[in-house]
């Protein structure tokens, strides 16, 4: 029989490889690459060369590393790869807050193989990289026109990192005042944790707001909050629930009516491009990540970049080198005392900074709010089919209209079958589903989930997302054991130990595995 | 006249049929509608002032190579720049491992459906554990310059001890991140004290190193090899020192040294730390960088990791390899203000490629590669020395860098590399800024790449400069 078009991959099943760990592939004298020797007119020149580190400095006994031939080598990354289920695979929708879009194969193999970024090396006399640095200064051009900042850098090597950055500035222009008193940050619970983290790191006691019963942080709390010793206000807007805050001008004035900075958050700016800006919004800085809204991908964790910006007053701070055009030809300049200084090595991870250029300029300012526009609008398309599905709840804001993402709860269905979060995040694999993102912690809204289908997905991609969500609902309610017990089609099944806190089950190396547990 | 809409190949509901059809189903008639909780007064109503789009593929490819042309690269050219940021051999398969789209697009899953990442990444700790000869580590971090700066946030926080000491040798440009990273309000959290060094042979100076170690010292960091290439030969004493004064003994390494020279470990250090960019990565213009922290198996360090860390255990499949988060309330994830430091993105891709690297490589490759370097750098080192005028200003042993000073030449570095450029090459990076102490003086990088006739081409470009 002819197979009828559907969107529900029931009969799916990722890769399971029941893959070894790589010292288990490991065969004595195998060898997996060569590598060049000294030729020999410098051997007869310096002889072994490794004589010249002193005894007690010579490696004693070789490294225990695999010894595996190189077709096996790449075979077991291979089947690793396989069993992961990046965007390139799967519905990225699944990664709320995280804007997992498509990263444009064209772009990844400008940055992947171009030898003008390739071999490029960050110390090269200026002259040497003028494209390079067109690229930073023009990106740096781009994100002062969408957020409305006066000055932007691109070194820091993440979001939280560039959030860091931020917070470091802060730190920096009070002190630049003589303004020692201001010890505290104020942030709220659904900005992402490194608004809390960051400033706690760079020094400040952090005070977190929590929502008020609308699901918006609390004005009266924060008004409360504030004082002489507040150095800045590190906020998020739409926060992580999707829900824009109307008032986030009261808050800015707020906090600049007792003299504290003010940090816009924009993890979640997707859904804002062309619509809304840090400017307007009265921020002093604001930070956005490049691998989220402007399309580098996420690589497992990295490499990215949090693009930081600021207005014209806190430019001094911003880390060095910066990369500015003097009318002729594009300079590193760190001529500026008052920087922070740096918080990573060179000017930051350019083959970041290359795929988002290229992406801004096949967009252009209408292509950008295109896709804002776009994004929430499968939102909101999404949510509404989502809201039907039995045993979700959405908290707050009723009736209002989300901008990127959503967090919904599972709070219904936990209640009525038992069936939590967890359950549900670990069944959806098994339709070639990543797994959803919950909720940073701590759980406000309880069993939560997060869900950005941003303009990357297409309306059946949106469907099949939904009927898959329906259908392990449907299952929890028929037969809850069966969705606890997922997955059951992944590359693994659910581990003994999910999270692991005794010291005696600790095993993040294959070395410590062994000493612990013995050979497998 | 009416413009037709642009239909973007990555916006698929630009097609207008779709979305006016969702629009219908979410009822608006017009996209600003989407934003009514927005104000009015807070959007934006103008036009971004951005370039022209080049929307098709073509050109975009086209445009961008154009401007990536206008760079020299260190395959027209002869690189002798490192600081950091060597030029290695990188194998082919990390090229493809990194690439495969998989593993480039997937960010945050669980380990069920991204067993391969969280095993690759488990691997990667364990193949870099053996080469520190220590058993634990995390994900990976920004560069070495976090790595080192977050190793001395956990001394201070094993020891509630608030000064560290660090050599002057070390490289400023991971000092000035280390000096931002142990800053706080209103002052310090940290204090960091230089410690002096020997200008002929680039030692610290112990002498120096013993009037400021006390009771208040938190940790002992050095770097070898050091940033200026030689290698601290008095490592294993300074260790000692640290040690007796009940402080943590740091050391920021180079990974690709460790098939020739001992690991850290094996020295007395209780916390290495460094970048794995030589490991099968790319120069990137220093997109490529990556931290490590590595200890012993203890909860004392390992409570105090700020990093994700993935721990081998069992499933409910019998015989079948599983995942789990070790200790994830120690991390801003799980504990926000309340975790070590903070957590983030960092370099999780490039933390796979050096685990590719080191499959292939085994403990024979990293062997000869150390002896590659070793062998290429005394060459480059000995030829450089017998140009009249020019000196090597370190008599200690050297691993892939050393300094060479110019002084007597008459000629400053920046003039120096001027000229090489005119023999298609990069001289090595100019010191005289960062080290006025030592003139005119300029870090040389050499490694495997390096083959005897680019090493030659080298030092006869440098007697036609220093001639001429």
């Amino acid at each position: 029989m002819a197979r009828q078009k559907k969107l529900l991959r029931d009969n799916y099943h990722q890769a399971r490889w029941d893959e070894s760990i790589i010292f288990e592939l490991s065969v004595p004298g195998e060898r997996g690459v060569l590598v060049p020797l000294a030729c020999p007119g410098v051997v007869s020149q310096v002889g072994d060369g490794v004589s010249a580190i002193p005894a007690n400095l010579r490696r004693k006994k070789a490294p225990a590393l695999p010894e595996v031939n190189q077709m096996r080598v790449n075979r077991h990354f291979y089947h690793l790869s396989q069993e992961t289920l990046g965007t390139d695979v799967t519905l990225g929708i699944s990664e709320g807050t995280c804007t997992m879009k498509y990263s444009p194969k064209v772009q990844e193999h400008m940055a992947a193989r171009h030898p003008g970024i390739v071999n490029v090396h960050p110390l090269q006399d200026p002259e040497t990289m003028q494209g390079m640095l067109e690229i930073y200064y023009q990106v740096e051009q781009f994100l002062k026109e969408i957020s409305g900042m006066d000055a932007f850098s691109l070194q820091p090597g993440g979001g939280a990192h560039g959030v860091y950055a931020n917070a470091s500035m802060i730190r920096a222009y009070h002190r630049a005042r003589g303004d020692n008193n201001r010890t505290e940050i104020i942030t709220t619970m659904f900005s992402h944790p490194c608004d809390a983290a960051t400033p706690n790191t760079a020094g400040f006691k952090v005070i977190t707001l929590m929502p008020d019963e609308s699901g918006y942080p609390d004005l009266e709390a924060m008004k409360a909050a504030l004082s002489e010793r507040t150095a800045g206000i590190m906020i998020t807007n739409p926060e992580d629930t999707g829900i824009y805050n109307p008032r986030i001008e009261e808050y800015v004035k707020a906090a600049h009516a007792v003299g504290a900075l003010c940090s816009y958050d924009q993890a979640n700016a997707n859904g804002m491009l062309g619509i809304h800006r840090a400017r307007e919004a009265g921020f002093d800085m604001c930070h956005f990540n490049l691998h989220k809204t402007f399309s580098a991908p996420h690589g497992c964790m990295g490499p990215a970049t949090g693009a930081i910006g600021v207005k014209e007053f806190l430019k001094p701070f911003l880390p060095v080198p910066r990369v500015e055009f003097d009318g002729q030809k594009y300079i590193l300049n760190s001529n500026y005392p008052e920087s922070i200084g740096k918080v990573r090595s060179y000017f930051g991870n350019a083959n970041v900074v290359l795929k988002s250029y290229m992406w801004i300029m096949q967009h252009g300012a209408e292509g950008l709010k295109e896709a804002a526009i776009c994004s929430v609008l499968n939102n909101q398309y999404f949510m509404k089919k989502i809201a039907a599905i039995p045993g979700i709840v959405i908290w707050y804001a009723k009736g209002k209209r989300r901008l990127e993402q959503v967090r919904y709860s599972w709070e219904k269905l936990k209640q009525d079958t038992g069936v939590g979060t967890d359950d549900v995040n670990k069944r959806i694999v098994d339709f070639g589903i990543e797994h959803y993102w919950t909720s940073h912690h701590p759980w406000v809204v309880p069993e939560p989930f997060t869900l950005e289908p941003c303009e990357s997905y297409n309306k059946e991609d949106l469907d099949e997302y939904v009927e898959v969500l329906q259908q392990i609902s449907k299952e929890a309610y028929a037969d809850a054991n069966f969705v606890k017990t997922a997955p059951h089609k992944a590359a693994s099944h659910r581990p003994t130990h999910e999270a692991i806190d005794e010291a005696e089950l600790i095993a993040v190396t294959w070395r410590q595995y062994q000493k612990k547990h013995g050979k497998k | 006249m009416h413009k037709k809409p642009i239909v973007y190949p990555y916006i698929p509901n630009s097609a207008p049929e779709t979305k006016a059809a969702m629009m219908k189903e979410v009822g608006v008639t017009d996209p600003m509608q989407l934003y009514e909780e927005i104000p009015e007064h807070l959007k934006y109503t103008q036009e971004m002032k951005l370039p022209e789009p080049i929307l098709d593929e073509y050109s975009i490819r086209r445009h961008t190579d154009e401007i990536l042309g206008k760079n020299k690269t260190c395959c027209e050219y002869l690189s002798f720049l490192g600081a950091g940021c060597a030029q290695h051999f990188v194998p082919a398969v990390c090229d493809e491992i990194n690439g495969r789209g998989e593993f480039l697009t997937a960010y945050v899953g669980e380990s069920m459906g991204d067993h391969g990442k969280w095993q690759a990444l488990f691997e990667y700790c364990s193949l870099m554990g053996e080469l520190m000869d220590m058993d634990i580590l995390s994900i990976p971090m920004y560069d070495g310059g976090q790595a080192a700066s977050s190793s001395l946030r956990m001394a201070n926080r094993i020891n509630d001890r608030k000064k560290v000491l660090v050599p002057a040798s070390m490289s400023p440009e991971i000092f000035t991140i280390a000096q931002n990273y142990l800053n706080s309000v209103p002052a310090p959290e940290i204090e960091i004290v230089k410690i002096g060094f020997d200008s002929n042979t680039g030692l610290m100076d112990l002498n120096d190193l013993k009037k400021n170690i006390s009771a208040d010292v938190s940790a002992v960091f050095i770097e070898n090899p050091s940033y200026l290439g030689f290698i601290e030969t008095q490592a294993e004493e300074i260790g000692k020192i640290a040690r007796e004064a009940g402080a943590e003994f740091i050391v920021y390494t180079d990974p690709i040294s460790l098939g020739v020279m001992e690991a850290p470990a094996n020295y007395g250090a209780s916390i290495t730390c460094g970048d794995y960019h030589p490991l099968g990565l790319h120069l990137g213009a220093g997109g490529c960088q990556g931290g490590f922290i590595a200890t012993h198996d203890d909860m004392k360090y390992i409570s105090e990791f700020k990093d994700l860390m993935f721990g081998l255990t069992d499933t409910l499949q019998d015989g079948e390899w599983g995942f789990g988060e070790v200790l994830f309330d120690r991390t801003s994830y799980g504990s926000r203000d309340k975790g070590k430091e903070f957590t983030g993105t960092s370099t999780g891709l490039w933390a796979i490629t050096a685990a590719v690297y080191l499959s292939l490589m085994g403990p024979r490759g990293m062997e000869e590669v150390g002896t590659t370097i070793m062998q290429n750098c005394q060459y480059a080192a000995k030829k450089i020395g017998e140009l009249p005028g020019v000196k090597i200003q370190f008599s200690s042993p050297s691993f892939k860098e050393f300094v060479v000073n110019f002084d007597m030449t008459g000629k400053s570095v920046a003039e120096i590399n001027k000229h090489l450029l005119e023999f298609k090459i990069f001289g090595g990076k100019d010191l005289s800024k960062e080290f006025p102490q030592f003139g005119q003086s300029a870090l040389y990088c050499i490694t495997e790449v390096h083959q005897h006739k680019d090493l030659d081409k080298l030092v006869y470009a440098l007697q036609g400069v220093i001639s001429c």
